[in-house]
């Protein structure tokens, strides 16, 4: 009789946590919710880790939920006026040294923007994460003293540039606080430390986020938001290629 | 003829030192051009012979988009062996090659290369793809001394490698380097490694496809193929025979510069010949010599500079030439990165045809210049060339 309590109570207990801990894509969908916005301006500083030295770059993006982005590059004095245009799957590149618009496509879209660990088309893909992974919550973690859930990620379709993904999701905020990447062989190529969330406009946001190629010396590239003000006025010719030039 | 060129002979030997110092120029200009036309002979001859035995064999197939000069095509250059072309690959006649863009991270440096997918029971080229054909946990890869160079491996390195398959999804594994070999060729080298054709499908993920396909009879009649382009060893050796065009273009200003300076002492001798010898040529024409015989007489004698040169040349150039063909010519500098199909020794190559064409050319050359001062004899005076009166 004792026995068969103890094995009530544990059950109950167990559906207790099990009910108290949202599914994966319930977690995602949340995480997608804080994360995304109908517009955005920023200005960011990115700073690329190399061997030897550092480069920091800075800019100001406007941008339309995942599929049009307008960036401009402030500083340093050589990347100064270079534009870079989204639109949906298409980007194209202002260079202010020579007046000309170059479209990056195709297997250009695999180099690196401006020599950091950050790849075009790292920058370009805008599928929803729900729709090209099946994901599981795999436990939880204390991150930086915050509790995360462990969200494990796997394509659910071909065509995806990882194969699988882990992802640290803040539990209470629902705001990604470290993500890796792997290769198919299961090879850890990348990974993201997401840090300095912050409350803004009613929203949980990290303003600095470090993305490591893992394969590769360095110290990586960090990226840090200095100011960002969500649901803007943003006129519609910034997103038009004539807008790039001027 | 015989009269004039007995004196000629006589003259010239008379002349002692002169004439020697003439000769000596000259037949240096013969040796020199004669053995740096043979060692492009030899570098023509050793490229397109090393092409063939590590790139190219008997000539190529290359799938429509494939262009090796343009990386990012490498992605899209790959479709499955045609059926007319598994005789020729079962018999060992033909090798599928597939070729697909990766990165490397030696030292946790990254690196852009070429995986190249190669049958390690292949027989056609000279690589060491038997070296692949081994168990190991990681990939077996074999790769050039240029490469292992560039990124620091040496034989029995582990490295990681990352690609992306067909769908374009990354993945990565671990190479082991099974063999470094050497070529003179560094389009088989720089930036590129070979790892079993069959692993690399796998990959990819595609079974049974291919980037390009090397024959090795090259005298055979290739039927176009739906999708594929045909490559003749003439088309896939061109850039070296514009390299050597180039090159030899180069050498002419050397060879010129080298003419000049022997033309520039044989025409100076032919001067002063006539200044000095107007009384020998009044006797001549007072003993009945027309001005065009005396003219003949002198061009002879100039003339005969290149032929005691051709044979002055014969006696100490044929043992260098010889020597130089047998232990070839080391250059002083690394070639190994001139990015061009090119060894460190080239042997040179001497034809009969090189050597006719070049004695020839000098012997000609040199009656022009002989002939064009001695035109003065026709305007002389003969009673006051007869008197020793200097005109």
């Amino acid at each position: 009789m004792k026995k068969h309590i103890i094995s009530i109570i544990s059950f109950t207990i167990i559906s207790l946590t099990c009910l108290s801990q949202p599914g994966a894509d319930e977690i995602l969908k949340k995480v997608e919710k804080n994360m995304s916005s109908d517009n955005r301006v920023f200005e960011s500083v990115m700073t690329i880790h190399g061997n030897r030295t550092s480069r920091t770059i800075t800019s100001r993006t406007w941008s339309v939920g995942d599929k049009r982005s307008f960036t401009e590059y402030l500083s340093p004095a050589r990347e100064q006026g270079t534009k870079m245009l989204k639109l949906e799957n298409q980007l194209w590149i202002y260079s202010p040294s020579t007046d000309r618009t170059i479209q990056i496509s195709g297997h250009m879209l695999r180099q690196s923007v401006m020599g950091s660990d950050l790849s075009y088309e790292d920058m370009m893909d805008d599928r929803k994460l729900t729709d090209v992974y099946t994901s599981v919550v795999s436990g939880e973690e204390v991150i930086d003293s915050r509790r995360s859930y462990i969200l494990d990620l796997t394509a659910k379709v071909t065509d995806a540039a990882y194969h699988s993904r882990k992802m640290w999701i803040d539990s209470e905020r629902f705001v990604p606080l470290r993500e890796e990447l792997f290769a198919k062989s299961g090879q850890l190529l990348k990974r993201t430390n997401l840090s300095d969330v912050k409350q803004i406009e009613g929203r949980w946001f990290p303003e600095t986020v470090i993305y490591k190629d893992i394969l590769k010396q360095g110290g990586g590239t960090e990226f840090k938001i200095t100011s960002i003000k969500f649901n803007q006025k943003i006129p519609e010719y910034i997103f038009t290629k004539a807008a790039l030039k001027q | 003829m015989k009269l004039a060129i007995r004196l000629a002979y006589r003259n010239l030997i008379g002349a002692g030192l002169r004439t020697w110092l003439n000769v000596i120029v000259l037949s240096f200009s013969f040796v020199i051009i004669i053995f740096m036309k043979g060692v492009m002979i030899g570098w023509d001859n050793q490229a397109k012979t090393d092409m063939t035995n590590y790139e190219i064999g008997g000539g190529q197939y290359w799938y429509k988009t494939y262009d090796p000069f343009d990386p990012f095509s490498l992605t899209e250059s790959h479709a499955p062996i045609p059926e007319e072309f598994k005789e020729e690959i079962a018999s060992g006649e033909m090798e599928p090659f597939l070729i697909v863009p990766g990165t490397i991270y030696p030292q946790g440096r990254l690196q852009s290369i070429v995986i190249k997918g190669i049958n390690p029971r292949q027989t056609l080229f000279l690589l060491p793809s038997h070296k692949l054909d081994t168990i190991t946990e990681a990939i077996p890869a074999i790769i050039g001394s240029l490469m292992a160079k560039t990124i620091k491996a040496s034989a029995g390195d582990q490295l990681t490698i990352r690609w992306r398959d067909v769908n374009g999804t990354f993945d990565a594994g671990d190479i082991v380097i099974t063999e470094i070999f050497s070529t003179n060729v560094p389009a088989v080298e720089s930036g590129q490694i070979y790892v079993p054709l069959e692993k690399l499908q796998s990959m990819m993920m595609m079974p049974g496809e291919a980037t390009i396909m090397t024959f090795r009879d090259s005298e055979k009649n290739r039927p176009a193929v739906d999708g594929w382009t045909v490559k003749n060893k003439a088309e896939l050796t061109a850039s070296v025979d514009k390299m050597i065009k180039t090159k030899s273009a180069g050498q002419t200003i050397l060879y010129a510069i080298l003419l000049l300076l022997a033309m520039l002492a044989i025409f100076d001798t032919q001067v002063l010949s006539i200044f000095r010898r107007q009384k020998e040529i009044g006797t001549y024409i007072a003993l009945g010599y027309t001005r065009q015989q005396v003219v003949g007489l002198f061009t002879v004698e100039g003339t005969m500079h290149a032929v005691l040169a051709a044979l002055l040349s014969a006696a100490y150039g044929l043992p260098f030439l010889a020597w130089m063909a047998k232990n070839g010519w080391t250059m002083p500098i690394d070639t190994s990165e001139f990015g061009m199909a090119i060894a460190q020794t080239l042997y040179p190559i001497y034809s009969i045809g090189l050597i006719i064409s070049t004695v020839l050319i000098l012997t000609t050359v040199t009656a022009i210049v002989s002939y064009w001062p001695s035109r003065r004899i026709a305007k002389m005076n003969p009673t006051d060339a007869l008197r020793g009166k200097l005109q």
